[in-house]
C-alpha cells in the first residue's frame, strides 16, 4: 500500500534538485529512443554536449536560441503564476514579430537609440493584445482561455501567412512569402563579431531580473500571487482579479512578443512562417523546469537550448532525427511534473494495508 | 441560388460527414475523460499518435483493422501516463496534457523518420474504401451521403450511440458521471474513484487515437508532419460546445463538418476576391465563437480540474 503524505515544508535542497534531477532523468531516457534508432549511444551523447558547449561558435548558437525560450518561459512563469492558462504565446510571439515588421522595415527610419525602443514596443504591444483578448472573454463571459489561446496560435500564423503573401511582402524576394528585412537602425546589434548572439539575450536577462524583482518586491506582483493561489480568497481581501488578469496577460503577451521582436530584429532579419520551431510552446516546459522562478528560467532555458542545439548538431552528424530534441524536453516536462509532486508529499510504502 | 444547389448535393453532405468523422472520435473521447473531471490536452498529441501508429501498423502489414487496433492501444497508453498523473497523483491537469501532447507527438514524428529516414515523398497504404452496402448504398442522395462512407465513419456514428447508452443507461455511465460531479459519493458508494477516472481516460484517449486513424487510413492514405493541424483542440472546443453530450457532439461535429465543406466550396466561387489563409483560418474562428455561444450557460462537469485524494471528505 502506498500512501502520500504532504510535506510541510520541502528543504532547499529538494526545491532545487528535483528540476535538475527531472532535467538528468530526461537526458538519460533519451538512450532509449537512441538505442531504437540504432545509434551509437556514448556518442551520439558526447556529439550532443560538443554540439552546444564545444566551442565559441556552438555556444554562441545555444545563446541564441535561449534567448527566445527566456522570454516564452517567462510569458508561461508569470501566466500560469495567477493560474492564467496562456498557451497562446507561439501566436503572441508571431504577432509581437509581426508588429516589430511592420513599423521596422523601413516605414519609419530614426537613429538606432529610437528604433530599438520603437520595435521592441510595438512588438510587446501586438502581442500584449493577442493576450488580452481571450483574458477579457474569460473574465467577461467565462471562455475558457487554454482553447481560445491554443486556437489563435494557428489562426495567428494563418494570419502571418496571409500578410507575408500580401501588406508584408518583400517584393524583392523572388516569390518567397517572407518580409522586408528589418532595417539596420532597428536591428538588434550582434554581440560578438561574427557570431549571432545579440543583444537579445541581454535583454531577456534583464527582462528575467525586472520580472523577478516585479514579483517578490511589488503590491502588483503580490496580488498577481495572491489571485494564483487563491483568486476567490484574492477577491474576498479587496483585490481586483479583473485587473490583476489583465496585467498578468499584459505581461505575457508582451514577453512572448518580445521574443518575436528579439527572432526578427536580431536573429532572422526578416519575417517568415518558419520563424518559430515551437518556441511558444517549449516556453511552458521552460517556465514549469524554473519552477515558475524567472530566475529560474535563464537556466531551464539554457538547459533546453542545449538540448536543441545539441540534438540538432548530433543529428547532422549521425543521421538520428532531431525530433529527439523535442522528445527529451517533452520527457522533461513529464519529469519535472512528477518530481514537484514528490517535492510536495513524502511518499510511504506500508507493509500493512491502510486501516479504515 | 448556388448557396442552395450546395448544400442540396449529395457529395456536399458526404464531405461533411467525411470532414466531422475524426472529430466525432475526439470529442466522444474527450468529452468521457471530461465526464469523469479528467480534462485531456493531451488530445492534438494523441490524434497525431494514433495517425501515426495507425499508419504504421498497416504499412508494416498490420490489415486495416489491426491498424485501428494498434491506433486505440497507442492512445490508450498516452491515456494511461496522462490518467497516472493527473488522478492518484492529482497533478495539473493543463499542464500534464500539454506534457502529454509534447511527447506523443515527439515521439509518433522521431519514430516516423527513424523508420523512414529520407523518404521524400511519404510512403501510401491501401486505405479503408467506400462501403458498397447492399440496397442501403444505392438510396437516392442518403445512399451517397451516408452510406458510401468508409467502415470507420460508420463505427464512428455506433460509438456515439454506445457511449451515450452507456453513460445514461448503465450503472458503470452513472458511476462515471457522479466521479466527474462529486467523486466523494462514489467512494462512499464502495467504488474506487482513481478506478473510474483512470479508465475513462484510457477509454476516451483510444477513442481519440481512432480520429487521427481516421485520417491516415481512411480520409488519406499517408502520414504527414503537422496533419493534425489543431483538429485536436477544435474537438476540445466542441466537447463545451456538445455540452458534454454524445447526441450534441455528433450534430456538433456535423454542424462542423458542414460549415467546413461549404468554405470550401464558397472558396472555389469567391476564392479569386479573398486571400485562401481566411477561409482556412474559418474552422478555428468558428470553434472560438461557439465557445463564446455557449460560455454563460456552459455546465461543466462540477469536479472538472479538481483533484480528488483517496480518503478526502
Amino acid at each position: 500500500m502506498i500512501r502520500f503524505e504532504p510535506r510541510s515544508n520541502p528543504g532547499p535542497l529538494l526545491v532545487y534538485g528535483v528540476p535538475v534531477l527531472a532535467a538528468t532523468i530526461a537526458i538519460l531516457l533519451a538512450a532509449i529512443p537512441l538505442a531504437l534508432a540504432g545509434a551509437p549511444i556514448i556518442e551520439a551523447y558526447g556529439l550532443m554536449i560538443s554540439g552546444a558547449f564545444g566551442s565559441v561558435f556552438s555556444t554562441s548558437e545555444m545563446l541564441t536560441r535561449a534567448t527566445p525560450l527566456i522570454l516564452t518561459g517567462l510569458a508561461a512563469a508569470i501566466a500560469f503564476r495567477a493560474k492564467l492558462w496562456n498557451i497562446g504565446a507561439e501566436g503572441q510571439l508571431y504577432m509581437g514579430a509581426m508588429a516589430a515588421v511592420a513599423v521596422g522595415s523601413g516605414v519609419i527610419d530614426g537613429p538606432s537609440w529610437v528604433m530599438i525602443p520603437v520595435v521592441i514596443i510595438a512588438g510587446m504591444a501586438a502581442g500584449a493584445l493577442m493576450l488580452i483578448g481571450p483574458t477579457l472573454l474569460k473574465t467577461r463571459l467565462g471562455v475558457d482561455e487554454v482553447v481560445t489561446t491554443l486556437l489563435l496560435n494557428f489562426i495567428v500564423l494563418l494570419f502571418v501567412q496571409m500578410m507575408l503573401e500580401g501588406a508584408l511582402k518583400d517584393p524583392m524576394s523572388m516569390g518567397w512569402p517572407q518580409s522586408e528585412p528589418i532595417i539596420d537602425s532597428a536591428a538588434f546589434p550582434a554581440l560578438l563579431e561574427r557570431m549571432r548572439v545579440h543583444i537579445g539575450l541581454l535583454i531577456a536577462l534583464v527582462s528575467a531580473i525586472a520580472l523577478a524583482i516585479f514579483v517578490k518586491r511589488t503590491v502588483w506582483g503580490f496580488e498577481i500571487r495572491a489571485v494564483g493561489e487563491n483568486a476567490a480568497a484574492a477577491k474576498f481581501s479587496g483585490i481586483s482579479v479583473t485587473k490583476t488578469m489583465i496585467l498578468v496577460a499584459a505581461l505575457s503577451g508582451g514577453l512572448a512578443g518580445l521574443a518575436g521582436v528579439s527572432e526578427v530584429a536580431g536573429t532572422r532579419g526578416y519575417l517568415a512562417t518558419d520563424l518559430s520551431p515551437g518556441y511558444g510552446y517549449a516556453g511552458i516546459v521552460v517556465a514549469m523546469l524554473a519552477r515558475l522562478s524567472p530566475i529560474g528560467v535563464i537556466a531551464s532555458a539554457l538547459f533546453v537550448a542545449s538540448v536543441f542545439v545539441g540534438a540538432d548538431s548530433m543529428s547532422r552528424a549521425i543521421g538520428v532525427s532531431s525530433y529527439l530534441a523535442d522528445l527529451i524536453v517533452a520527457m522533461a516536462l513529464l519529469c519535472v511534473l512528477i518530481g514537484g509532486f514528490l517535492t510536495r508529499f513524502r511518499v510511504h510504502f506500508d507493509r500493512k494495508s491502510a486501516q479504515g | 441560388m448556388e448557396i442552395i444547389d450546395i448544400l442540396l448535393a449529395a457529395s456536399f453532405w458526404e464531405a461533411a460527414i467525411r470532414i466531422a468523422t475524426p472529430l466525432i472520435f475526439g470529442v466522444l473521447g474527450a468529452l468521457i475523460c471530461e465526464r469523469a473531471g479528467v480534462l485531456n490536452l493531451g488530445i492534438e498529441g494523441i490524434f497525431t499518435a494514433g495517425a501515426m501508429a495507425g499508419w504504421m501498423a498497416v504499412w508494416l502489414g498490420a490489415g486495416l483493422w489491426g491498424g485501428v487496433l494498434v491506433a486505440a492501444l497507442a492512445g490508450g497508453f498516452f491515456g494511461l501516463i496522462h490518467a497516472i498523473l493527473t488522478v492518484p497523483l492529482g497533478l495539473s491537469q493543463h499542464v500534464s496534457g500539454i506534457g502529454v501532447t509534447l511527447l506523443a507527438t515527439s515521439l509518433s514524428y522521431f519514430t516516423y523518420r527513424t523508420a523512414l529516414p529520407d523518404v521524400s515523398s511519404p510512403p501510401r497504404i491501401e486505405p479503408f474504401r467506400p462501403l458498397d452496402i447492399p440496397f442501403l448504398s444505392d438510396l437516392p442522395f442518403i445512399g451517397q451521403a451516408l452510406f458510401s462512407q468508409t467502415a470507420m465513419t460508420m463505427l464512428a456514428l455506433v460509438l456515439v450511440f454506445v457511449t451515450g447508452w452507456v453513460l445514461y443507461r448503465t450503472p458503470l455511465g452513472l458511476a462515471i458521471r457522479a466521479v466527474g460531479d462529486n467523486p466523494s459519493s462514489v467512494e462512499a458508494q464502495g467504488l474506487s474513484v482513481y478506478g473510474l477516472r483512470i479508465g475513462a481516460v484510457v477509454v476516451g484517449s483510444s477513442l481519440m487515437a481512432l480520429g487521427g486513424a481516421f485520417l491516415t487510413m481512411s480520409a488519406f492514405d499517408a502520414f504527414f508532419f503537422g496533419m493534425i493541424n489543431g483538429r485536436g483542440w477544435v474537438c476540445i472546443a466542441l466537447t463545451v460546445f456538445a455540452s458534454w453530450r454524445p447526441g450534441k457532439a455528433l450534430i456538433g461535429a456535423l454542424l462542423f463538418g458542414a460549415f467546413d465543406a461549404f468554405q470550401v466550396r464558397l472558396q472555389t466561387e469567391v476564392g479569386a476576391f479573398l486571400p485562401s489563409q481566411v477561409f482556412l483560418m474559418m474552422p478555428y474562428i468558428l470553434s472560438i465563437i461557439a465557445l463564446i455561444v455557449v460560455a454563460r450557460k456552459a455546465d461543466y462537469p462540477k469536479a472538472l480540474l479538481v483533484p480528488w485524494f483517496k480518503g478526502q471528505r
